[in-house]
């Protein structure tokens, strides 16, 4: 493998991370507040359609996942399974491009 | 090697482990997650059916789990972020360690006092 396509990942990796940590800590305070009381389709529509804040901030969120996820599975293949090279970094993109599709779908479900 | 730096490594070696294999739980989870959220598309209702679903003590024991799996990825990817950026290893680290790990579990927790 190239050199500067694994600094180009390793960046990429920290950078989605950083981002990520923002996200999480809020989505886990979301979460702590929202399940109070009981979970139901209407609160979470109701604080989620039309919202344009949500929206970006759940954009951004499933981005970073998109660009995460795949770098990480990819260093596990290679260092658990010993899977290594072009099938294993085109099966981590595939993951990683469903990961976007679905969370789109996602936010596109709650948000419109 | 000294007691307290094989200690440091054991700690290391256990965070390393958490890490990943609380990576790969929430790779595993995130496609149902998001697939469950995209219910709404079918309408309010396929959402609550699956919620519906979704309240009891087992799942709810599930739900619970990952969120301290969450947590746990989110506060040791920050330890990791703060060693490699900041070039930090120093005697701390355990201390680092086990406040990442006790960030964690009083987020599970308040997540857990929320729900039930």
């Amino acid at each position: 493998m190239n050199a500067p396509f694994a600094t180009r990942l390793w960046l990429a990796q920290r950078a989605s991370a950083a981002v990520l940590a923002l996200c999480v800590a809020v989505h886990l305070a979301t979460m702590i507040v929202a399940v109070r009381g009981g979970l139901s389709a209407s609160a979470i529509l109701q604080r989620t359609r039309g919202s344009f804040g949500w929206t970006a901030f759940y954009g951004l969120f499933v981005l970073a996942v998109a660009i995460h996820v795949p770098i990480g599975l990819r260093t596990v293949a290679g260092e658990w399974l010993g899977w290594r090279g072009g099938g294993a970094d085109a099966a981590c993109a595939v993951f990683g491009i469903a990961l976007l599709v679905l969370g789109v779908l996602a936010i596109a479900a709650v948000t419109r | 090697m000294t007691m307290a730096s094989r200690r440091h490594g054991q700690a290391a070696y256990w965070a390393f482990l958490v890490h990943r294999i609380s990576g790969l739980l929430l790779a595993v989870f995130l496609p149902v997650h998001f697939l469950v959220l995209a219910q709404a598309l079918r309408g309010e209702g396929a959402l609550d059916s699956l919620l519906r679903w979704s309240q009891t003590p087992l799942v709810e024991t599930s739900e619970v789990a990952l969120v301290f799996l969450l947590a746990a990825h989110c506060t040791g990817g920050l330890r990791l972020l703060l060693v490699e950026w900041s070039g930090w290893r120093s005697e701390a680290q355990p201390a680092l360690l086990a406040l990442a790990g006790g960030a964690a579990a009083f987020c599970a927790l308040a997540f857990a006092l929320s729900l039930f």
